[in-house]
C-alpha cells in the first residue's frame, strides 16, 4: 500500500513540502527577526492551494482524458462555501452591525437571509457544501456531458461556457453572493482571528495537508483498477466501451472528485486572501490551470503540483517587477511547453536522467 | 373692429397686386391697439402671402419686435454681444445700437402667442420643402386646435406629395375631434387615427374614450393601435436580435472555418478579429491626419487590409505552431491559447492599454425609421456586411478549386494528398482565410464596440457557442446558429435582463449539447468519429 501510494517522486515530493510547512510557520512565527515575512506566508499558502487545484485537474486532465477547461468553477464554488461561513462569522461587527445579514445585503435592502444562506453559520455545514455544492454541479455537468458522449474539445468548449455562465450569474447583485464585489472584509475563522500571523500560518499548514492529503487520494485513485480503466478511457474510449466497461461511470467518478478537491483549494484560498469574487470563474483563469498541468507534466500529479507553484511564482515576479512582460512569458510558456514538452518539465527532466544512466549501461 | 373692416375692404378690392405695400402697411399697424386687435393683424399679415412675414410674426412671438421711437418703424431687437442692435424687420438693414429708452417693445400676450403659432403653423403648411410641411403638419397634429381646420383643408386639397397628405389628414382628424362637428365625422377621424396606429394617436384617442358617440369606437382603436405596436415591438426584437446575430456570425464564421473545415480549435480568432479592429483604427489615423476627405472611404480601404492583416498573422501562426500539432486538437487549444495571450500583450503595448475611438464615417452614422422601427445604419451595414461575407465564403468554399481542395484535404487527407494537393499550402491557405475573415469582423466590430486589447476575449465564448451550436463542418450551420442565438437572447432580454438571457442561453446550450453532440448540422457519415 505505501509503496504504491508512494513512489520516487512522490517522496521527494512530499519531503520537500514536509519541511516547507515545518520550516515556514517556524521562520514567521518563533525565529527571531522573522526571517519568513507574513505575506510569504500568505502567498506560500496561495500558492500550495494552487497546487492542489492543479492535481485537481490532472486527475481528470491527465488520467481521463476530461480536459476541463472549467475548474476555475469549482476552486470559485469552494471558495464561495467558504466565504459565506467567514461572511456569517462577522455577524454585528459589520459597518451596518446587522446581527443576521452581511452588509452588502443591508446596502441591497435585503430584508431577511436568502435560503441558500441558511446554515453556513455553522463551520461544519460550510466545511459540507465547500465539497458538496462544486461536486454536485459537477455530477449533474458530468451525468449529462459524459452520458450522452460529449467528448474531447466539445466537452472542453462546454465546460468552459460553463465557467463562463457562472461568472456572469456571480456578478449579478440580484443573485445575492455580493456581485462584482464578492465577499471580503472577513474577521475570522473558527474564533482565529485572521489577520494574526499565527492564523495565517494555521491556513498554511492546512492547505499543506490538504495538498498532500489531494495528491495521496488521486495516486490512490489512479494506481487502482479504476485508474487503470480511466487510463484506458483517455487512451481509446471506444475500445474501453466495446470491452464492456461502462466509461460514463469511471468519468463521473473522477470527475466529481476532482471537482470537490478543486472546492477544497477554494475555501482554504478564500481566508488566505481575504476575498473571493466572480472574477475567480473567469474562463481566463481556468486556461491558466490547465498550463500549470501541462508545464509540470501532464498524468504525473506531482508535476502538476510543482507546475502550479513554478508558474504562480513565475507570475507573482515578472508582475511585480516588469508587468508587460508577464502576458508575453505565459503565452510563450503555453506554446512552447505544447509544442516541445509533451510530457512536461518533469517528464523532460526524468528522460534526461534516465538517458544518462541509460547510457553505460548501453555500452557496457 | 374698424381696422378688420377696413383689411376685408383692401382684401377684396386690391387683390393680390396690392399685397406687397399691405404687408408694410399691416406691419405698421403692429404697436397699436389692445391684443385682439394685433391678432386680427396677425392672421392678415400671414394671409399677405409675404416672405418676410415668417420673420416678423417669429419675431413678434420671441418678444423681439419693438418700435424704433426716432426713426418711426418696427425694428427687430437683437442681442449681439453686450449690445442691442436694431433692425429694421422690413428689409433687415442695420439701424444701430438701442437703448432701453429709444424702442418701445410690441407686447405679446399668452393667447397671442398661440394664435402666431397657429398662424405661423399654416404658413408652414405651405412652405414648399415637403419635410417641413410634414414638420408643420405634425405641430399641428400635436395642438389639435378646430381652429385650423380651415387651414388644413385647405392645404390637403393643394397638397401634391402623398406623405405630406397623410400628415395633414391624420392632423385634420385630430382637430375634428376636438371640434363640434357632428359624430360621423368625428367616427371617420378616429378611423384615420386608428390607420395612423403610434402612440400620440393612442393619446389622442385616449381622451375620447368616455365619450357617449365616440367611446365605444375610440377604445376599440385603441386596442387596436396597441396590437399594432406590439406587433411593432415584435418586429424591432427580431431587429435587434438578427443585428446581434449578424455580429455573432461574423465572429463565429472564421471559427466555423478553422474548427468546422480543419478541426482546429483556434483560441486566438478573437485576437485576430481585434487585430482587424485596430488595423481599421489605423487606417483611419493615417486619413484622419493625410487625407480627411477619404474618411467616408476609411471602412472600405480598411476590409481588405484587415483580411490581409489578420490572414498573414493566420498563415503564420499555422506554419508556425499549428501545423506541428494537427491530431492533437486539445494541444492546439492551448498553443493557441498562447498566441492569444501575445497578441493581446503586443497589441496592448504598441496601442496601450485604454480604448481606441474608431469613427463611423457619414453613411454609417445616424438612424431610419420604419413604422415604429428604429434602425441604425450602421447595424443594418453590419447585417449586410455579414451576409456578403458568408455568400462571398460559401461561394469560395463550394465553386472555386481553392475550395474544392480545400473540402477535399478535410475529408481524406491521405486520399487528397495521393491526388496530388499540396496538403500543407491547403492548410495554410484555410487557416489564413478564417484568420482573414477574423479581421473583417473585426472592421465590422470596430464600429459598434470598444476597440481596447480586450475586444476578442469577449467574442471568444460566444463565437465559440456558435460553432458548437450550429455544427462544425458547415458554414450554414454557423449561419443558423448565429442568428437563432441571437434572437432568442433578445426575446430573452424583456423578460429576463440581458445578463439572465446570456447565462438562459449558455444553459441552454450546454443542455442541447447534450442531445445533439455535433450541433444542428452535424456532418454525417464515418468521418465523424474520429
Amino acid at each position: 500500500m505505501f509503496n504504491r501510494l508512494i513512489d520516487k517522486r512522490m517522496g521527494i515530493f512530499l519531503a520537500g513540502l514536509f519541511i516547507l510547512t515545518v520550516a515556514v510557520p517556524i521562520g514567521n512565527l518563533v525565529m527571531a527577526g522573522q526571517p519568513v515575512p507574513s505575506y510569504a506566508v500568505a502567498l506560500l499558502g496561495k500558492y500550495l492551494c494552487y497546487a492542489l487545484l492543479a492535481v485537481s485537474l490532472d486527475l481528470v486532465w491527465g488520467f481521463a482524458g476530461i480536459l476541463s477547461l472549467g475548474h476555475g468553477a469549482f476552486f470559485a464554488l469552494g471558495g464561495y462555501a467558504m466565504g459565506m461561513h467567514l461572511m456569517r462569522e462577522i455577524g454585528t461587527r459589520g459597518v451596518y452591525a446587522d446581527p443576521l445579514l452581511p452588509d452588502f445585503m443591508v446596502f441591497l435592502n435585503y430584508d431577511k437571509l436568502p435560503w441558500f444562506w441558511l446554515g453556513f453559520d455553522n463551520f461544519w455545514f460550510a466545511a459540507i457544501m465547500v465539497m458538496l455544492a462544486p461536486g454536485l454541479l459537477a455530477f449533474v455537468f458530468g451525468w449529462l456531458a459524459f452520458r450522452s458522449r460529449v467528448t474531447g474539445v466539445y466537452l472542453s468548449i462546454i465546460t468552459q461556457a460553463m465557467t463562463y455562465a457562472l461568472m456572469l450569474a456571480f456578478f449579478r447583485n440580484e443573485m445575492g453572493f455580493g456581485g462584482n464585489n464578492g465577499l471580503t472584509d472577513f474577521k475570522d475563522l473558527l474564533g482565529f482571528n485572521l489577520q494574526t500571523d499565527a492564523t495565517r500560518a494555521g491556513l498554511f499548514v492546512a492547505a499543506a495537508v490538504a495538498l498532500t492529503a489531494g495528491l495521496l487520494i488521486s495516486k490512490y485513485i489512479t494506481t487502482s483498477k479504476l485508474g487503470k480503466v480511466l487510463v484506458g478511457v483517455r487512451d481509446a474510449e471506444s475500445r474501453t466501451r466495446f470491452i464492456g466497461y461502462r466509461v460514463e461511470g469511471y468519468k463521473l467518478f473522477v470527475f466529481t472528485v476532482s471537482a470537490m478537491m478543486a472546492g477544497v483549494a477554494g475555501a482554504i484560498y478564500t481566508p488566505l486572501v481575504g476575498i473571493i469574487n466572480p472574477g475567480e470563474f473567469n474562463p481566463a483563469n481556468s486556461i491558466e490551470i490547465v498550463i500549470w498541468v501541462a508545464l509540470g507534466g501532464r498524468g504525473t500529479l506531482v508535476g502538476a503540483a510543482i507546475g502550479a507553484i513554478f508558474v504562480a511564482l513565475t507570475k507573482t515576479l515578472l508582475t511585480g517587477w516588469i508587468p508587460e512582460v508577464w502576458l508575453f512569458a505565459l503565452g510563450a510558456m503555453f506554446v512552447l511547453v505544447t509544442l516541445y514538452l509533451p510530457n512536461g518539465v518533469l517528464g523532460a527532466v526524468e528522460d534526461i536522467i534516465n538517458k544518462f544512466k541509460s547510457k553505460p549501461e548501453a555500452t557496457a | 373692429m374698424l381696422k378688420k373692416l377696413l383689411l376685408t375692404f383692401v382684401f377684396l378690392t386690391f387683390g393680390a397686386t396690392a399685397f406687397a405695400q399691405d404687408f408694410e402697411t399691416l406691419v405698421a399697424q403692429l404697436p397699436e391697439g389692445s391684443y385682439a386687435d394685433r391678432a386680427e393683424v396677425v392672421v392678415a399679415i400671414s394671409k399677405t402671402g409675404d416672405e418676410r412675414a415668417f420673420a416678423v410674426l417669429e419675431a413678434l412671438s420671441g418678444g423681439k419686435l419693438h418700435f424704433h421711437k426716432a426713426e418711426g418703424i418696427i425694428v427687430e431687437v437683437r442681442e449681439i454681444g453686450s449690445e442691442d442692435i436694431a433692425f429694421n424687420i422690413l428689409d433687415n438693414t442695420e439701424i444701430g445700437p438701442v437703448g432701453r429708452r429709444d424702442t418701445k417693445k410690441i407686447n405679446v400676450n399668452n393667447g397671442l402667442r398661440r394664435e402666431i403659432s397657429a398662424v405661423l403653423g399654416n404658413m408652414y403648411l405651405q412652405n414648399p420643402d415637403p419635410a417641413i410641411r410634414i414638420e408643420a403638419a405634425n405641430a399641428v397634429f400635436k395642438r389639435g386646435d378646430p381652429a385650423q381646420l380651415e387651414a388644413l383643408d385647405a392645404a390637403i386639397s393643394a397638397e401634391s406629395d402623398g406623405e405630406v397628405a397623410t400628415a395633414l389628414v391624420e392632423a385634420r382628424a385630430v382637430a375634428t375631434l376636438n371640434s363640434n362637428a357632428p359624430a360621423a365625422e368625428k367616427l371617420a377621424a378616429i378611423a384615420t387615427l386608428r390607420e395612423r396606429g403610434d402612440r400620440d394617436a393612442q393619446g389622442v384617442l385616449s381622451k375620447f374614450t368616455d365619450d357617449p358617440d365616440l367611446g365605444k369606437a375610440a377604445t376599440a382603436a385603441i386596442v387596436e393601435i396597441a396590437q399594432i405596436q406590439k406587433l411593432w415591438g415584435l418586429g424591432q426584437n427580431v431587429w435587434y436580435g438578427l443585428s446581434l446575430g449578424s455580429v455573432l456570425l461574423l465572429a463565429a464564421i472564421g471559427l466555423a472555418i478553422t474548427f468546422g473545415v480543419m478541426g482546429v480549435i483556434n483560441m486566438a480568432h478573437g485576437e485576430l478579429v481585434m487585430i482587424g479592429a485596430y488595423t481599421t483604427f489605423a487606417v483611419q489615423e493615417i486619413i484622419r491626419n493625410s487625407m480627411p476627405e477619404l474618411f467616408d472611404y476609411s471602412l472600405l480601404i480598411a476590409a481588405p487590409l484587415a483580411f490581409l492583416v489578420a490572414g498573414s498573422v493566420g498563415v503564420g501562426i499555422e506554419r508556425g505552431i499549428v501545423r506541428h500539432l494537427y491530431g492533437r486538437p486539445l494541444e492546439t487549444l492551448l498553443a493557441t491559447w498562447g498566441v492569444s495571450l501575445i497578441l493581446q500583450q503586443t497589441v496592448r503595448s504598441i496601442f496601450g492599454p485604454n480604448n481606441r475611438e474608431v469613427g463611423n464615417p457619414e453613411w454609417m452614422s445616424g438612424a431610419f425609421e420604419i413604422g415604429a422601427m428604429t434602425i441604425t445604419y450602421s447595424r443594418m451595414w453590419i447585417l449586410v456586411f455579414s451576409l456578403i461575407v458568408f455568400a462571398g465564403l460559401l461561394l469560395l468554399l463550394k465553386r472555386t478549386s481553392m475550395g474544392l481542395r480545400m473540402r477535399a484535404v478535410t475529408q481524406n487527407r491521405a486520399m487528397a494528398a495521393d491526388m496530388g494537393i499540396n496538403t500543407g499550402w491547403v492548410d495554410a491557405m484555410t487557416f489564413g482565410l478564417g484568420a482573414g475573415v477574423a479581421g473583417l469582423a473585426g472592421v465590422a466590430l470596430s464600429q459598434i464596440d470598444n476597440v481596447s486589447p480586450n475586444l476578442g476575449q469577449s467574442y471568444i465564448v460566444d463565437s465559440f457557442m456558435v460553432v458548437v451550436f450550429g455544427g462544425a463542418g458547415n458554414l450554414w450551420g454557423a449561419l443558423a446558429g448565429a442568428f437563432s442565438l441571437g434572437i432568442a437572447n433578445k426575446f430573452l432580454e424583456p423578460f429576463a435582463g440581458a445578463v439572465l438571457a446570456k447565462i438562459l442561453v449558455l444553459v441552454f446550450i450546454i443542455l442541447f449539447i447534450q442531445k445533439r453532440p455535433r450541433g444542428l448540422f452535424a456532418l454525417k457519415g464515418r468521418a465523424v468519429e474520429n
